[in-house]
Order: C-alpha cells, then sequence, then structure tokens
C-alpha cells in the first residue's frame, strides 16, 4: 500500500480540501484524518454508515486515595509537572498528570494508584468500497503521536490491500506530525504564499527530511501574492523538491466546504487546478 | 491584562489579530506560544534580540554503577529506556524527564544532564515586547518551551497577547492557563466552527471570560456567526474579507503601523476587550 500524507506546517493552508480532492480524484479506498486535535475530513467526506467507535485510553492519570494519604507532601515535591496540588488534603490535577508513575512508586503509604484514562474516541468507517480512519481527542489531553499511530494502524489492518491510502495530517511539527510520518512513502506539502507560510513550510520540509521521506510542494491561494509564490517555486528548485504545482484562491471553496462538498464537485478555477495538482503528485508518489 | 487568543483551526487568523492588537496598544507584550510554528517575529522583526535556551533534563547511567537490574527499565512507563548488550539505552525523544529513573535506581547509577529543545527570544519592536517561543524541529513537544515563556514576566499594567497554537490540547490549555480574557477567532467556515466547538468547551471548563471575533466574513451564511448565537459567545468584531488586510499580512507587514482604517479598527476592538475584561472583574470582585 502507497501512503500519502498531506502536511504543511502552518494550519488553514488547505490540507483537509486537498485531501478531500485527492480521495475522489484517486477513488482512494482508504484514508485518514491524523489531525487528532482538530479533525475536519469526515464534514467533507460525509460517510452513509454509521462508524464503529472504540474508546483510546492514553496514559493513565494518578488518583490518591485520602483514606491512606498521610499528608507527607513526598509525591508532590517530586512530581516533575506540577500536578498535585494542596488544598487542605492533596489531589491530583489530571490534566497536568502524564502518567509517569512517580508519585505511586514514592508514597510511603501506596495510596497513590495509576488509573487508566480515556483521553480519546477512535472511529473507523469500515464498508465494502473504502475505510476511513479517524479520532477525535478529549480537549486539553496529551499523548497526540500515540494516538495517531493508532488512527493509522486502524486504517491499515482494515484496508491492508487498498493499493493507496490518503491520510490528512495535522499543522506544527511536533508529535503528532512526527508520529504520521512513520513509514509514509510521500509527504505533499500544502504551502501557503504570506511570510508566515514560508517560515512554517520551511520548518516541516526540515522535520519531513530528518525523517527521510519523500517530499513534493503544492501552492494553494497562490494568487493572494503571487512574489511570495514565486520565492516557493524557486526556494523548492533550489533545494531540488518537486514541485506539483498551484491554486488559486477561490471562493467557491469556501462555499462549497460549506455544503459538505469538495471542490472538484462543482464547476471552479480551483477544482481544475487542483487536479493538475493530483496528476503531478501521483506521477511521483508511483515514481520507485 | 492577558488576552489569549485561540482558534481551534490553523489559519483562521490568531497571529494577525494578537499582532495587531498588541501593535495598536501603547505598551504591551506579544507571547508567540506556537512553537512549533512561531510567525509573530516575522511581522515584528523585533531589535535588541536576547537568545535564552529552553532544555530539559534526560537521564544517563554511568556505566561502572550500573549492574543491569532494569528498575529503570520496568519504572519507565514511556518506554524510553532499554538495557541491551549490558548498557543501558536512553531514547530521549520520548523521555518525558520525570525523573523516575533517576530517583528508583537503587545503584545511584543514574543522572540527569541538561538536553537543549528550544529557544525563546526576547526583543523590542516600537511599542512591544515581542516573545517568541521556537521548538526545535524534530523535538515531540513544546510544552516546556511554553512553561518557559509563561513565566516570563509579571508584565503588569501591559496589555498581553498570547498567541496561542491550533487545536484544543494540552498546549492549548498551558498556553490559555494565566489567561485574563480568550479571544476566539473564527473563519466563516463549518471547518473553522466544528474546531470552534471544541476550543470553546476548553474555555468554559477553565472558567474564562470569553468573545469571539468572526474573520474573514463574506457575504453569504456566516455558520460561526450562527454558532455564536447558538451557544452565547458575545461577538466582539466582525471583520470583512479583506484583500488589501489579506496582502498587509502575506507580506508579514502589521496593519495597524501601515493605515489608519486599521489602528482604528483594532483599537476599538481592544478597547471592547478592556471594557469586557473589566466588566467580568467587576461582577467577580
Amino acid at each position: 500500500m502507497k501512503q500519502l500524507l498531506i502536511l504543511s506546517g502552518k494550519g488553514g493552508t488547505g490540507k483537509t480540501t486537498i485531501a478531500g480532492v485527492f480521495i475522489k480524484l484517486a477513488s482512494a479506498k482508504a484514508y485518514a484524518d491524523c489531525d487528532v486535535d482538530a479533525p475536519n475530513l469526515h464534514l467533507i467526506m460525509r460517510q452513509t454508515a454509521s462508524a464503529s467507535k472504540s474508546d483510546y485510553f492514553g496514559m493513565p492519570k494518578a488518583v490518591i486515595d485520602p483514606e491512606r494519604c498521610r499528608s507527607c507532601g513526598q509525591c508532590k515535591a517530586n512530581c516533575r509537572f506540577d500536578a498535585i496540588e494542596y488544598n487542605a488534603e492533596y489531589m491530583i490535577n489530571k490534566s497536568l498528570c502524564e502518567g509517569c508513575g512517580v508519585c505511586a512508586e514514592i508514597c510511603p503509604t501506596q495510596a497513590i494508584t495509576l488509573m487508566p484514562y480515556k483521553s480519546a474516541e477512535l472511529m473507523l468507517y469500515h464498508s465494502n468500497d473504502h475505510t476511513f480512519s479517524t479520532a477525535q481527542l478529549k480537549m486539553g489531553s496529551g499523548t497526540t503521536g500515540k494516538l495517531v499511530t493508532e488512527v493509522k494502524k486502524q486504517l491499515i489492518s482494515f484496508a491492508h490491500d487498498s493499493e493507496l491510502a490518503i491520510i490528512d495530517g495535522s499543522p506544527g511539527i511536533g508529535c503528532p506530525v512526527i508520529a504520521s510520518l512513520n513509514s509514509v512513502d510521500m509527504v505533499l506539502i500544502v504551502a501557503e504564499p504570506t511570510i508566515s507560510g514560508i517560515s512554517d513550510m520551511e520548518r516541516i520540509i526540515l522535520t519531513a527530511s530528518k525523517f527521510r521521506v519523500k517530499t513534493a510542494v503544492c501552492i494553494n491561494k497562490y494568487d493572494i501574492n503571487i512574489k511570495n509564490t514565486e520565492h516557493i517555486i524557486s526556494y523548492c528548485y533550489e533545494n531540488s523538491i518537486p514541485y506539483v504545482g498551484k491554486i488559486p484562491f477561490d471562493n467557491l471553496v469556501i462555499e462549497s466546504t460549506n455544503c459538505g462538498l469538495s471542490i472538484i464537485d462543482v464547476e471552479c478555477s480551483s477544482g481544475d487546478a487542483a487536479r493538475s495538482v493530483f496528476k503531478s503528485t501521483m506521477e511521483i508518489l508511483y515514481v520507485h | 491584562m492577558k488576552i489569549a487568543v485561540l482558534s481551534g483551526k490553523g489559519g483562521t487568523g490568531k497571529t494577525l489579530l494578537s499582532v495587531n492588537l498588541a501593535a495598536a496598544a501603547d505598551n504591551s507584550v506579544y507571547i508567540d506560544c506556537d512553537v512549533e510554528e512561531p510567525n509573530g517575529h516575522l511581522y515584528f522583526k523585533p531589535d535588541d534580540v536576547i537568545t535564552e535556551k529552553v532544555s530539559v533534563w534526560i537521564p544517563f547511567a554511568e556505566e561502572k554503577k550500573c549492574i543491569g537490574c532494569r528498575k529503570c527499565v520496568d519504572f519507565c512507563k514511556f518506554n524510553a529506556l532499554a538495557y541491551i548488550k549490558s548498557s543501558l539505552l536512553v531514547f530521549e525523544e520520548i523521555c518525558h524527564s520525570c525523573g523516575g529513573c533517576v530517583l528508583f535506581c537503587p545503584q545511584g547509577a543514574l543522572s540527569e544532564r541538561k538536553k537543549i529543545i528550544g529557544e525563546i527570544k526576547h526583543g523590542k519592536s516600537q511599542n512591544t515586547t515581542v516573545i517568541t517561543g521556537i521548538l526545535n524541529p524534530g523535538e515531540a513537544s513544546g510544552i516546556p518551551v511554553i512553561s518557559t515563556l509563561l513565566d516570563n514576566g509579571p508584565h503588569d499594567n501591559q496589555v498581553v497577547m498570547i498567541d496561542c497554537p491550533p487545536g484544543s490540547s494540552c498546549s492549548v490549555m498551558e498556553s490559555i492557563k494565566d489567561a485574563d480574557y480568550c479571544l476566539l477567532v473564527v473563519e466563516p467556515t463549518i471547518f473553522g466552527v466544528h474546531n470552534l466547538e471544541m476550543v470553546y468547551e476548553l474555555v468554559k471548563l477553565f472558567g474564562k471570560p470569553t468573545g469571539a471575533v468572526l474573520n474573514k466574513c463574506l457575504t453569504q451564511t456566516n455558520p460561526a456567526e450562527e454558532f455564536c448565537s447558538e451557544s452565547g459567545i458575545k461577538v466582539l468584531s466582525r471583520i470583512p474579507f479583506d484583500q488589501d488586510l489579506g496582502l498587509l499580512s502575506s507580506n508579514a507587514i502589521i496593519a495597524v503601523r501601515e493605515a489608519p482604517r486599521y489602528r482604528e479598527l483594532f483599537t476599538e476592538l481592544l478597547n471592547l476587550i478592556e471594557q469586557e475584561v473589566q466588566h467580568e472583574a467587576a461582577a467577580n470582585s
């Protein structure tokens, strides 16, 4: 199975829109949304069947048994995450606890135990013709990297004989992005011709190169700043990064998205440009 | 007064708003907590920049003292340690720096050293102090950078704009912890609204006073407007989709410093937020 991951560094450049287009044009039978912190792909890839849902347990959280606690304060003194609060009695701040277990180990009266903690919900849509894997992180939770790995595992185990998987990634360069990079065949970066977008594109290219993943760049909303668009194209050229085309700014993108449609479902200039980006990307993906 | 600017979805205009609001104030601090992709400094181009490294503690073993009992390996909940071929391996990227391995080694064979994961840059741009957190590419967690960033201060009597990361995970929570007010920036798409719902839950959980700015408004029906009115979120401003503003921002130019009409727009918004914060303070006193 070939895996194509769509990333951008900066948020809001059009990852999900492009992912939606690619899934449709490739008639992809396997796709996933790895932006577990703010998933949106399901909004344009409407599913007829309902999802099978499963709980995702991240790191456990410490719990103090007040009956056993003798308020010695050792747990608080040794917690590196400031997750233990004292207010008449010692208590765990669940949102800060990382489940390291230092408090439980150090407590002289064994008053602390680590309890499983549901930090997300995994969703799988699986039918005869396609598989879609996604998740929703519980707000304020961490450990998104592991959850991203679970989303991908779920996809691969149910769609291992699909030829192509298209994966919508998350913004940034941290844990979830690094986890999503694992074992993909290629990354398509959706760049935006703004000074911020260029800076973020350079950081995500650097991150992807650390994990030795084949990378290509397309430019979205290219006509909002032609000068910056030219800058991105020459950057790609100078750094030998394949440039696969540009898509114009188009009000119809917002309109079609809000109707739950992809830009290739409607007649528009951005849809045509996206088709050409798709074609060039597939050529690179399938070159060995 | 600390104002956190957040959105859930990326690219809705967090940096545009926090940069311009900071520039509209007489005496302000701009703190960029989007440490994975910090962009505010590109607008401010601050002078006199001082760089401070941010590091975390990583364990290492003294081979002579280590007897291979594997107590640390068994203890580590993050699987960041392995004992292979008579030596202890540390996987730095997945270590959470909890210190447990060092604490519980019966031989006292483990110690910690600092590992640099990013930096903080302090600089000045006209009336604004610009503080930027930057996570090094390849590092997993920006939380230590964000907490160091927010330990700076106290920034009394200044308008402090906190530019938050996208999403609603732990790094956003860390960023809004000390804020007096949360400003939600929404674009008129179902994506924007869907992600806003989550971030609004988070803000409510913290009990922070909140208002919304609807950015990039078009003439069509705005799903964000509907969501705000259904959820009772006060809309402080509606910024129309504006090609000039878009072009200025795409070139990382601060609109407030460029044109009087933008100075007016953002000064007015800042005043509104100040009123809201005072109102809130009065209601709670």
